[in-house]
């Protein structure tokens, strides 16, 4: 039986992959929204900051900037799972990954459920891939804040692939 | 803020490379430009004689025809083409420099606040 990989290997060669595909994408770091991982699970945090304030009556978030949180979110699942199992597989070049030849998912279309009003505070959003196609994907992002049962905010959207050849 | 009459609103955002989506086309993030439809379609609701000084999003759906240009500034164009005592829908438009096809198209629902009505 093959010895199993230590599990600090493990842990860094997802978390390096991860972190290269988060810090690729300016826009993420704009937001300051990070990424938490637990096994092949992320929960997207965007963490509270004046400037995402919308209506400074209520206070409420703006709603452009929990849509665009729930979009990154769901790219970066998106991203994420594509790479996961030549990841595991061990067919990912960590340094080509690194250097930004990464090809991201287009949006073709992004609906957005406004459930609430957000609140000033920090907002977390998982996505779930409805079907990952090999060119369309269709993806569901839930938000988030103090509690996870009630959501903020929902997403749907669809996602052109980009080419598998070309993919790292 | 390019334009607000009744009901319509023009918003523009200067090319930035802190909005950039993809880092290998320079192009910005789609999440930039639902944020700047979604603020036309708000203050669009806002400039509306029958809507109240505030609204809040309901749904916004974006459509993305093509990628933005990079380098260019993306102007949001936004219209109420109905509002009722509750809610108004609104569509949005955004082009870049080259405004012959747009880069994303949007539609939306807003709220109307009952009670603080202008007229």
């Amino acid at each position: 039986m093959k010895k199993p990989e230590p599990v600090g290997a493990v842990k860094h060669r997802r978390d390096t992959v991860l972190s290269a595909i988060v810090s690729q994408i300016p826009y993420i770091r704009f937001l300051g929204v990070s990424f938490d991982r637990h096994g092949d699970e992320l929960t997207a945090t965007m963490a509270y900051h004046p400037d995402l304030i919308g209506n400074p009556m209520l206070p409420a978030l703006h709603g452009g900037a929990t849509a665009s949180f729930l979009e990154i979110t769901a790219i970066v699942g998106l991203t994420w799972a594509s790479l996961w199992e030549d990841m595991e597989a061990g067919n990912i070049d960590v340094g080509t990954v690194q250097q930004g030849a990464l090809l991201l998912p287009k949006t073709i279309d992004f609906t957005v459920d406004y459930l609430r009003a957000g609140l000033p505070r920090d907002a977390y959003a998982r996505a779930v891939l409805n079907r990952s196609g090999r060119r369309y994907a269709s993806v569901h992002v839930e938000g988030w804040q103090d509690n996870r049962q009630r959501l903020f905010a929902q997403a749907t959207g669809h996602f052109l692939m980009p080419p598998r050849d070309a993919k790292h | 803020m390019e334009d607000l009459a009744d009901g319509m609103a023009v918003i523009s955002m200067p090319y930035d490379e802190a909005l950039i989506g993809d880092p290998v086309t320079k192009v910005i993030h789609g999440g930039a430009v639902s944020a700047l439809m979604d603020t036309a379609g708000g203050a669009a609701v806002m400039a509306h004689p029958r809507a109240g000084v505030g609204t809040a999003t309901l749904d916004l759906r974006i459509d993305y025809m093509r990628s933005a240009t990079p380098g260019q500034r993306i102007t949001a164009t936004a219209t109420c083409y109905h509002v009722t005592r509750s809610v108004a829908f609104v569509r949005a438009t955004a082009c870049d420099e080259d405004g012959d096809l747009p880069v994303a198209t949007a539609t939306g629902a807003f709220t109307v606040i009952p009670g603080k009505s202008k007229t």
